[in-house]
């Protein structure tokens, strides 16, 4: 059991501040790490496996620090965004190779076992050039698998993977979290994200923006007030029937036609809608939500 | 040394296209000097043909062979699975460096040898002087290009400017230019096996001992270059 602690951890590359004083504790089973692109994830993965120097703060691992210290990665497997460019060696030969480097008593049977974890046992002899963007993943996380590590880093693992073999990787890094391992996944998708971890962290501009149980999460993200435009025939009756609604908080209307309305809940707001429009009569053309973006879903988190 | 370090640099160097270039090199080079041998008279293009392998084709596998052990990896960021593991970083650029060299040795010193002995069957001194001298340079040479790769993703221009310009053009006008040239240390150990192989004139122990130093920086360099790799995303 590892635990992978964060402590005031900064990390600015001059002026530009990639990470922005970030404290956490990453404990054995998932967490999922969910942020927008650019948000600092990889840096944060960086900084966890050795392979960056915090500015400032410290990045350790049971109680040692990970910078520079070639020793802490008996403990850890690492699987980077960046794709294998080992096309010329077979998964086989990247795998073994992987074993041999951690210095193992029986390299092969260790390469064997790591690829018959993540299904690979068959490809396994074709050249890594051949395999599909999911087979690369998998060898990826074999090659990291392949010493057993308590703590595994995972940076986009399903990024690119089509359905079936992200259903499978969900699952394998289920079961390296249910074995007590301490696994961190970083990925830019909140559905990802809970379908996987319990613990999720939110990074957002390098700040952490949010810790807790997906639920919690969930809900923060959720209840949040949701912009629609909606377009109409009468767009000023529409808006005055709207406005009787308890689940709208403003309304107001476009000079150039629409009405933007601001929603508390849009799960009942998405119910009443039709029922509004149909008891007055107001035929709707259009209806779009303004700022359904991640993006502006994690600013609102920043902005509390 | 790590064996599998050397044999992941060996196949990088062979299982890709730049291998076919590193192979060609000395090739042409061999082609060139039985041409030469048929065609011209032989003081002549004994000088031409050595020259031209020792100056450009030396380097140039050096610089190949080289860059290909580190550079893609670097560049691409997929040195990282080589370097999350517990192995010191001086020992897998002591390894990369061990594979990158016996390439050079092998295609870049072994076919100037051939090359003086296909030129001039009577001088086989000579053309054992030839190899020492290449021998010499073409260890500096890898350990130098080794450690560009490992600094700079723009290692092969910059390599290919040391390589022409310095070495080739300024060497050959200010004589100067000796003491601080890796192609002129090499000669000057070569002209100790061979008179007919001209010294440089740095003196054989200067020449040996920035040799090595050079060579023993250039690596240890690597190494260090190795230890803070930094992993960085795509933005």
């Amino acid at each position: 059991m590892s635990v992978l602690t964060l402590d005031q951890t900064s990390r600015w590359y001059g002026n530009v501040v990639a990470v922005n004083g970030i404290s956490m504790t990453v404990r054995p089973g998932i967490t999922g790490l969910l942020g927008p692109n650019g948000a600092g994830k990889t840096t944060l993965i960086a900084l966890m496996s050795g392979f960056l120097a915090p500015s400032a703060g410290s990045v350790t691992l049971d109680g040692e620090a990970v910078w520079r210290r070639t020793d802490a990665y008996r403990g850890i497997g690492l699987v980077p965004e960046r794709e294998l460019s080992f096309g010329y060696l077979t998964g086989r030969q990247f795998v073994l190779a992987n074993a041999e480097l951690h210095g193992l008593d029986d390299p092969g049977a260790a390469a064997e076992r790591a690829l018959q974890v993540v299904d690979m046992v068959d490809p396994a002899g074709r050249r890594i050039g051949t395999y599909s963007k999911g087979m690369r993943q998998r060898v990826k996380l074999a090659s990291a698998l392949v010493h057993d590590p308590p703590v595994l880093l995972l940076d986009e693992p399903f990024n690119g993977v089509d359905p079936r073999q992200r259903l499978h990787l969900m699952a394998l890094l289920r079961q390296m979290g249910g074995e007590g391992r301490t696994v961190l996944f970083s990925s830019h998708i909140l559905e990802e994200v809970e379908q996987v971890a319990r613990q999720i962290e939110v990074v957002v501009s390098g700040r952490h923006a949010a810790s807790g149980d997906f639920g919690q999460i969930r809900r923060l993200m959720t209840d949040r007030p949701v912009q629609y435009v909606v377009v109409a025939d009468d767009d000023r009756r529409l808006a005055a029937s709207l406005i009787a609604e308890p689940s709208v908080v403003a309304v107001s209307l476009r000079r150039e036609g629409g009405v933007d309305v601001s929603v508390s809940d849009f799960g009942s707001f998405a119910v009443r809608l039709p029922r509004v429009a149909r008891q007055h009569g107001i035929r709707i053309r259009e209806l779009a939500p303004t700022d359904e973006s991640l993006e502006s879903v994690f600013s609102y988190l920043v902005g509390g | 040394m790590n064996r599998t370090v050397l044999r992941l640099a060996a196949q990088a160097l062979f299982g890709r296209r730049r291998g076919v270039v590193l192979l060609l090199i000395p090739a042409a080079l061999l082609l060139l000097s039985v041409l030469v041998r048929l065609l011209t008279d032989e003081e002549v293009g004994v000088e031409a043909a050595v020259g031209l392998g020792y100056t450009l084709a030396l380097p140039l596998v050096a610089l190949l062979a080289a860059t290909a052990v580190l550079g893609p990896e670097v560049d691409d960021g997929s040195v990282v699975y080589l370097l999350a593991k517990p192995v010191s970083r001086h020992v897998i650029a002591v390894s990369k460096f061990a594979a990158a060299w016996a390439a050079t040795m092998v295609l870049g010193a072994l076919p100037l040898l051939v090359a003086g002995l296909l030129l001039d069957w009577s001088q086989p001194r000579r053309a054992l002087a030839f190899g020492v001298s290449a021998a010499v340079a073409g260890t500096v040479y890898t350990a130098l290009f080794l450690a560009l790769a490992a600094f700079t993703r723009h290692a092969v221009v910059i390599g290919l400017l040391f390589a022409l310009l310095w070495e080739g053009v300024f060497g050959s006008v200010f004589a100067g230019v000796r003491w601080l040239s890796i192609g002129a240390w090499g000669r000057e150990v070569g002209s100790d096996v061979s008179p007919l192989v001209d010294a440089a004139g740095t003196g054989l122990a200067y020449a040996v001992v920035a040799a090595t130093l050079l060579t023993a920086a250039a690596v240890w360099f690597t190494g260090d270059r190795l230890r803070s790799f930094t992993l960085r995303g795509d933005e």
